[in-house]
């Protein structure tokens, strides 16, 4: 009678065949490795950068382990730390400066594994070393400069329209246009709503001037706000390349916050300055007349005419731009991929602040014809993004930059347009630094407390239960290779909270096998025939298991939500515990105990420790 | 083996009034302390710097408070933990200067003295980060109750469901006392385990009213008060083999954890102890008094049933209270 149907001893074997390929990969550990990926994150990913390592080593006969090619970039493994950084050396001169070399560990499992999908469970900072930051954006800067924008435009708007003002002023982050009377405001107001419809307008009479409020209102304050965010994290993104950490992780935390990880780096001080460098865009004027062929490689060596000086574009050919600046991208509101509406082609649309549309609109005037350059400037590089030809006077702030070879490429520079700098300042408001010996002592620690904690628990239940805790114990150890199985698999973040919960989960999923004992005991105890206190026993249990469990959770999941960092490292490990121990405690356990007992047809006596009989 | 060998159902509803005066006076007395010395929170939670380095030899604490003194931070404490090697410094938010900058000159301050030094491990947060943990920490609790009682509500009815979040909401005031008390610094990893912890022994409150539900149905002839002593009598040996088990697996963390686990572990001890004691001797009673009988409990189905014994015996339960 205490026979499983097929079906359910097969979904146990393949639950666990499942658990042990996804937990396998945890014990092959480590070996050096490279990562190279673009160093810009807006370069695609070309599948041929693995040939490229491929033939770099064969040339200079470095001896790999492993290379493979993932959606950042390509990895390769090594026998020693001495190769490693041999081939990082070889690959960062060979591949130039559009790809990141950096250091990383990769796991040793094998190649069928991995094709599987079946990797290490992904180690916190506190695991294996690094730093952690945690980044507050100032938000009222970034109103306050949406404001300072509409303060230039309203001035604009107005002149354009001939309607007289006294004066435009920011209020906090409103802003306030002050006319000399009611007739005059009213047209004032008419332009601005037409023109700015996301703005709330007030009217209000002070002394003998009339006075318009404009505020943002909430969905335009909110638009303002993701943008600044967006902008700093593809910002942070472009930065934190050039640091050459191998799996950095950037995140928004909240509305205003991002978070920042970067395993494995230990110099703080670099890694601070360079998230709060700012990179600068620069719009310049081409200097035509001077751009012959003998001048351009007279200056390309170094000797560029007075007055300009030479770039390279993105293909690598000598610009000659004038020394005037043009145009900061402090200008730049906004800009997005595109497509001209006569021709077809793709370009990428860039919106100017009020002050920069009047500048541009005078530049382009002057300059019909002529060659106009966009230059970025970081980490001390000045690289020319592009330089458009000027067809025609360009008012209004709106600028149109054609010229670009497919939809990817706008999408390309559109994105380095507004990630050049910082759309709004941003503080490190939580940092925490382990060392990497901290790291290793933490594991060790989380594994040692598992361990032999699971060791105390499978004597003392072996010795109280007898056969019967055998099997708890064998279902508590498969709730472990699950859990870890479970945890590989979602590539969740490891913690030592979350090592701590995994013991935790263990000291608690042992409960559901106690109350199962104690009731098949007390069946026994009550007169009944062996096989009907197991049946009635593991039927009696469940109940009271599955609303224990649920209690459980509800904690779990409220840790989850209202957690942040280590704790919902705890959460994610407590929940997904409280889960593999509901499986492994009753359906696996059950499987062994019939796998056991069930077949015997006279069955007089289990093994399951003393039974007192009243 | 078998360690509960009990022939006849405790009494324990009996010592309902003795069990629940103790726990009012633990109780009273966690509040108390919590009251007077307030909790030793940590850096989570108040802001500030803890930094965690190591020497190669035994460091000179006056030597490193000479140089954390040095950069004006009069307010750090300096003190050994583990081993004569190993500091922790604890420095206070300071106005003016933001988290990252303060660690950076700390961390120059202390190369400057001893070059040898290793920084372990540094853990900055700004005042306003701490802020919100209080707001997330009140919430997560709440919502805990909230879902908690809900459950039970649902799956039970709504006098237990007061009963064991009385009875558990209890145990969290009492390990928040004992912190209090000692001056052991809580920080995130203890909110974790003041939670677990409610989650877990509502767990022990829910074996027991299984029960008692279980013993409605089944001991038609039973008062409450039997119904209940005999669910608690019978469910004994789970209840302190289970703990048993858990207590040892964070036994095993108290050893072996090390320091950021080791509050952790604590937390969880204290939980474990009063949950076994709370869950049981104080969750049922409660429910006693809040008039916890069979026909509320099973339901519409049964009532018929069960009238007609009720008017056999029913006593009073405050009288056995």
């Amino acid at each position: 009678m205490n026979r499983y149907p097929l079906w359910k001893n097969i979904l146990v074997v393949v639950m666990i065949l499942i658990g042990l390929i996804y937990t396998i990969p945890n014990f092959f550990g480590e070996s050096p490795a490279v990562q190279v990926t673009p160093a810009k994150s807006t370069t695609k990913l070309d599948p041929a950068l693995l040939g490229q390592v491929e033939a770099v080593f064969k040339q200079e006969k470095i001896q790999y382990d492993g290379i493979y090619l993932d959606a950042r970039g390509v990895k390769a493994r090594f026998a020693n730390t001495d190769t490693q950084i041999k081939a990082k050396d070889v690959l960062q001169a060979s591949l130039g400066k559009d790809y990141t070399v950096a250091l990383n560990l990769l796991s040793r499992s094998p190649d069928w594994l991995r094709s599987l999908g079946a990797k290490p469970m992904y180690l916190g900072l506190d695991l294996r070393g690094g730093v952690h930051f945690l980044l507050q954006v100032d938000m009222k800067a970034a109103l306050d400069k949406a404001a300072e924008r509409f303060v230039g435009d309203f001035r604009t708007a107005l002149r354009k329209e001939r309607v007289s003002y006294i004066g435009v002023t920011r209020e906090g982050q409103t802003v306030q246009v002050r006319f000399s009377n009611a007739a005059e405001l009213a047209k004032g107001k008419k332009i601005i709503s037409k023109e700015y419809p996301d703005l709330t307008l007030n009217e209000s009479a002070e002394g003998e001037s009339q006075l318009l409020t404009a505020s943002l209102n909430a969905v335009e304050q909110k638009r303002i706000q993701d943008f600044a965010l967006k902008q700093n994290i593809q910002t942070l993104h472009n930065r934190i390349n050039e640091l050459g950490v191998a799996e950095p992780i950037i995140q928004q935390q909240g509305v205003d916050r991002v978070v920042v990880q970067l395993p494995g780096v230990q110099d703080t001080a670099k890694a601070k300055d360079i998230l709060g460098r700012t990179a600068t865009l620069e719009i310049r004027l081409v200097d035509e007349e001077k751009s012959d062929a003998a001048t351009l490689e007279k200056a390309d060596k170094g000797q560029a005419p007075l007055g300009d000086e030479v770039y390279k574009d993105r293909e690598g050919r000598p610009i000659l731009v004038k020394k005037n600046v043009v145009l900061t991208g402090d200008y730049i509101t906004d800009a997005g991929p595109g497509v001209n509406s006569q021709n077809g082609q793709s370009v990428v649309n860039v919106s100017l602040d009020a002050r920069g549309a009047r500048i541009f609109q005078q530049v382009t005037r002057e300059n019909v014809g002529k060659r106009m350059a966009i230059l970025l400037i970081e980490k001390g590089n000045t690289e020319v993004i592009t330089a458009p030809v000027i067809n025609e006077e360009i008012g209004g702030g709106r600028v149109q930059i054609s010229g670009m070879a497919n939809t990817q490429e706008a999408t390309d520079i559109s994105l380095l347009l507004r990630a050049g700098a910082l759309a709004a300042p941003m503080d490190i408001i939580e940092e925490r630094t382990v060392g990497p010996s901290m790291g290793q002592d933490n594991i060790n620690r989380g594994v040692h407390s598992t361990l032999w904690g699971f060791a105390a628990i499978a004597v003392m239940m072996m010795i109280y239960y007898m056969a019967f805790g055998a099997v708890s114990v064998a279902a508590l150890a498969i709730n472990l290779l699950l859990l870890v199985a479970i945890l590989s698999m979602l590539q969740a973040t490891l913690t030592l909270p979350g090592l701590a919960a995994i013991a935790l989960a263990l000291g608690m999923a042992i409960d559901a096998n106690v109350l199962i004992n104690e009731r098949v005991r007390e069946e026994l105890r009550n007169g009944n025939t062996p096989q009907a206190s197991i049946h009635a026993g593991y039927d009696r249990a469940w109940d009271t298991i599955l609303d224990s469990n649920v209690t459980t959770m509800i904690a779990g999941l409220a840790l989850f939500m209202f957690g942040t960092g280590p704790i919902k490292g705890f959460a994610v490990v407590h929940v997904l515990g409280i889960l593999t121990s509901m499986f492994s405690a009753v359906l696996v356990s059950r499987a062994l105990v019939n796998l056991i007992y069930g077949y015997r047809r006279k069955l007089t006596k289990l093994s399951i420790g003393q039974i007192f009989k009243a | 083996m078998e360690l509960f060998r009990i022939k006849n159902d405790i009494p324990f509803m009996s010592y309902g009034r003795l069990t629940t005066t103790i726990s009012l006076v633990t109780f009273i007395l966690a509040i108390f302390f919590l009251a007077t010395r307030g909790l030793s929170f940590g850096v989570d939670f108040t802001g500030g710097t803890v930094m965690e380095v190591n020497y190669p030899q035994a460091a000179d604490l006056d030597s490193v408070r000479k140089a954390v003194d040095s950069i004006g931070l009069k307010e750090a404490t300096v003190q050994n933990f583990g081993s004569s090697r190993d500091v922790l410094i604890r420095l206070p938010v300071k106005p003016g200067l933001s988290v990252s900058q303060l660690s950076e000159q700390v961390k120059a301050a202390l190369v400057n003295a001893d070059a040898k030094v290793e920084v372990r491990r540094v853990e900055s947060v700004g005042a306003q980060v701490g802020d919100e943990l209080y707001e997330n920490g009140g919430l997560a609790l709440f919502f805990v109750c909230l879902g908690i009682v809900l459950y039970l509500w649902l799956r039970f009815e709504w006098r237990f469901a007061v009963a064991a979040i009385i009875a558990n909401m209890h145990d969290v005031v009492i390990i928040l006392g004992f912190f209090a008390f000692f001056q052991w610094e809580f920080n995130l990893t203890v909110l974790a385990a003041v939670l677990a912890v409610l989650g877990y022994s509502v767990n022990e409150s829910v074996v027991v009213f299984d029960r008692v539900r279980e013993n409605f149905r089944k001991m038609r002839k039973a008062s409450v008060v039997q119904v209940i002593d005999n669910a608690i009598t019978r469910t004994m040996s789970r209840t302190v083999i289970t703990h048993m088990m858990t207590q040892t697996m964070v036994g095993s963390m108290l050893l072996f954890g090390g320091e950021v686990l080791h509050n952790f572990a604590l937390a969880l001890t204290i939980g474990i102890l009063f949950g076994i004691y709370s869950s049981v001797l104080v969750a049922c009673p409660i429910a006693m008094w809040l008039g916890v009988n069979r026909a509320n409990l099973i339901g519409d189905v049964e009532k018929k049933e069960g009238s007609k014994e009720e008017k056999v015996v029913e006593p009073d339960p405050s009288e056995f209270a």
